[in-house]
């Protein structure tokens, strides 16, 4: 219904000011709106009380020890000689390598995925990307130890002999297929089949969302196909890319089940990758918490609470990066 | 486009107007859909040609010439040599830009194809090792009660351990969808100034190390509250893994449902809470449904949270209340790993393993058959009774 204006009122109409609307909120919407919010705190309270329990857990040991147990390498419980200083770098080796291998491979994926495969098989592959995301890490582990690890060694062995000016594929052992095996470069391979679906699948959302007006620019000013993702998905999916690689390295750092069917735990930080040994946080938990009394639990709890801060500040980093690069309406279900 | 030999049809009140008929060669000629064929002969020979110049290549090489040994890296190294061969003889034959877009062609393709088939052959793998133990019918209908480390594989089976996966699963999504949908109801259709630092505490819970959930639970139950190692604390563990899962999946998909919708409702004077109820979860029910059983997907193979807090049985335990309970990820854990004694233990536990690929398997096809309708799209059954009341 038009209303009409009066010759009086138009001065008053000039100095126009946006109506201030009040609405009040239902009594139900208030309860609705609580419930749902305190949902949303829950989250914060159960990364609280993680972190509040594993250090109220990890207290006797880190008493014990002191700020020994970030420069002690050994695990002598009963003798208080224990701590972090090997075990944590030697995962954390792990983890990057994986890392290496996982991101192109992850983000050659998603390209693959977004832009070159054809539209019929599209939907089809991300199906197929999720179901790598859900294949369980001890399925992956069967398949490191019983299928990749033999079949690895001599790649091993010919990246020690020709690869020896990177200090990482340095090789002092005996050239014998048992000193390769069971070594930090293997778990760090099977790692990255963990880590690549995180990759990829989290860059291909963010390159399906590079604007299609600027694809088709680039296309208009004659680019090839790769010169278009050169030029418009590479940059607009940068932020993306990082923050992928990010989760992927907080999920690597905590991988527990294909490390310890894997290495030959270690106590001496070696950063030679290819030689058998290696080990980390993870691996002690899983492989000690059997047998563990209670001080030895106490210690692995530290380590728990070590990893656990470590990877939280990753993640939360990566997630912070990833959200700015996408608004989150336009994400796409899968 | 008109052209000559046309003729305006009369507009029919059931047939679309047409614009022009399709009796000319001239418009035939014109309309036809240009296209451009992706494989040429020239582009296919050169891919052939660099798949088998590199084979021959590397097999000289590797075999013949340097002392090197393994398959894989007879394949990495095919695979450096075929890009190689591939460039330089695109290079012969076209421009610098092309050369590069067919390089980066292929590089990605065969990168796609290298990561599906990773998916592919280590399940194939999984199940080949696994086939000879699933294939013996008491697998399925026996707990390991009876069998030593020494049996043949016609003793023991590993219905103790699905029975605990299952219990374990069913109370972990039972703790973990109601806090995760509330939590993403919150995120998508509250928001506020709490709603930033929760998505990104959210993303960053679902990259977190399972281990720790398991630490967490053995903390706060077992060592705190006294209680024993049971199926009930594994699946708290798992419901704190799986949460995040769903609390990030469902909010993406509650975020598709159209506004329009929600407009529609509060126009018609219907308060938030009836909204989201009555119109915004209903219209996402499938994409919920996808990201509950996803999660449960995850969740079904997590070994790591189990093993801290669930303890080690060979025997049936039915109560996830009481005594150590174990589950299928356990069950391999433990005879690949720790009791992996001889071939017989190790067989064993593929065959475990193939029973979780299945467990995986039908949880995954089941999210993919209810994940298949977007938001508000209708299922055929819907369909159909919405023409018949059309009808009536």
């Amino acid at each position: 219904m038009a209303v009409a204006l009066t010759p009086g009122q138009s001065p008053a109409a000039a100095e126009d000011k946006p109506r201030v609307i009040v609405a009040p909120v239902a009594f139900g919407d208030k309860i609705f709106r609580g419930i749902l919010r305190s949902a949303g705190l829950a989250v914060f309270l159960i990364t609280g009380l993680i972190l509040v329990f594993l250090v109220f857990r990890a207290t006797t040991a880190l008493q014990a020890m002191g700020f020994g147990f970030f420069t002690t390498s050994t695990w002598f419980i009963s003798t208080n000689q224990f701590g972090i200083a090997a075990i944590l770098p030697l995962g954390i080796i792990a983890a990057l390598f994986a890392l290496v291998i996982a991101v192109p491979v992850g983000i050659a994926t998603a390209i693959f995925i977004s832009e070159y495969a054809p539209p019929r098989l599209r939907r089809a592959l991300i199906a197929l990307m999720d179901l790598m995301a859900a294949v369980p890490s001890i399925i992956v582990a069967l398949f490191a130890v019983f299928f990749l690890m033999p079949r690895i060694l001599g790649f091993d062995a010919w990246l020690s002999h020709h690869m020896a000016f990177i200090p990482f594929f340095v090789f002092r052992l005996a050239n014998y297929p048992s000193e390769y095996a069971n070594a930090t470069f293997i778990a760090s391979v099977a790692v990255s089949l963990l880590v690549i679906p995180i990759v990829a699948s989290l860059s291909r959302q963010v390159f399906s969302q590079a604007p299609q007006g600027e694809r088709e620019a680039a296309y208009a000013l004659g680019s090839t196909r790769w010169g278009m993702i050169k030029t418009v998905v590479l940059p607009y999916g940068r932020s993306g890319m990082i923050g992928a690689s990010m989760l992927g390295l907080g999920r690597a750092l905590g991988e527990t089940i294909v490390m310890s069917f894997i290495l030959n735990p270690s106590f001496i930080f070696n950063y030679h990758v290819l030689e058998s040994g290696g080990n980390s946080i993870t691996v002690m938990i899983a492989n000690h918490f059997f047998v563990a009394g209670a001080k030895e639990i106490s210690a692995l709890m530290a380590g728990g609470l070590v990893l656990f801060v470590m990877t939280l500040i990753v993640n939360t980093f990566a997630a912070m990066i990833i959200n700015r690069s996408r608004s989150g309406a336009t994400a796409s279900a899968d | 486009m008109l052209t000559q030999g046309s003729q305006p049809a009369a507009p029919a009140e059931d047939v679309p107007r047409k614009i022009a008929t399709p009796d000319s060669a001239a418009y035939l000629a014109a309309e036809t859909k240009v296209r451009i064929a992706q494989v040429t002969p020239e582009g296919a020979a050169t891919v052939t040609g660099a798949v088998l110049g590199a084979l021959g290549l590397v097999w000289v090489l590797y075999e013949r010439v340097l002392p090197f040994s393994g398959v894989l890296g007879f394949w990495v190294m095919w695979y450096v040599v075929f890009l190689l061969m591939y460039a330089a003889m695109a290079r012969m034959q076209w421009d610098a830009r092309e050369v590069s877009h067919k390089v980066a062609l292929v590089a990605f393709t065969t990168g796609g194809i290298l990561s599906v088939s990773i998916v592919l052959g280590q399940v194939l793998f999984v199940v080949a090792r696994g086939l000879h133990a699933a294939l013996h019918l008491n697998m399925w209908t026996q707990s390991m009660a009876f069998a030593s480390p020494l049996s043949p594989l016609s003793v023991g089976g590993v219905l103790h351990a699905i029975i605990g996966t299952l219990e374990q699963i069913g109370l972990g999504t039972l703790f973990s969808v109601p806090l995760g949908l509330l939590a993403a109801t919150f995120l998508a259709e509250v928001g506020g100034k709490l709603a930033r630092p929760t998505r990104t505490i959210v993303e960053a819970m679902t990259a977190l190390p399972d281990v720790i959930a398991g630490l967490f639970i053995y903390a706060l139950f077992i060592l705190t509250l006294g209680m024993q190692k049971s199926g009930l604390a594994a699946s708290l563990a798992l419901a704190i893994t799986m949460m995040p899962i769903v609390a990030r999946a469902s909010e993406v998909v509650i975020r598709l449902v159209p506004g329009t919708l929600r407009e529609a409702s509060y126009a018609l004077g219907s308060s938030q809470w009836r909204t989201v109820l009555n119109v915004v979860l209903p219209t996402a029910r499938a994409g919920l449904a996808t990201a509950v059983v996803l999660a449960m997907a995850r969740g079904i193979g997590e070994t790591a949270p189990v093993l801290v807090v669930s303890g080690v049985t060979k025997e049936f335990n039915f109560n996830p209340l009481s005594g150590p309970q174990v589950s299928l990820p356990l069950y391999i854990w433990e005879y690949a790993h720790i009791e992996a004694v001889n071939a017989t233990i190790v067989t064993r536990a593929f065959g475990g393993a193939v029973a979780l690929i299945v467990v995986v398997m039908l949880l995954f096809a089941l999210a993919r058959k209810l994940g298949g309708a977007a938001p508000g799209e209708l299922t055929k059954r819907q369909r159909r009774r919405l023409a018949r009341g059309a009808r009536a």
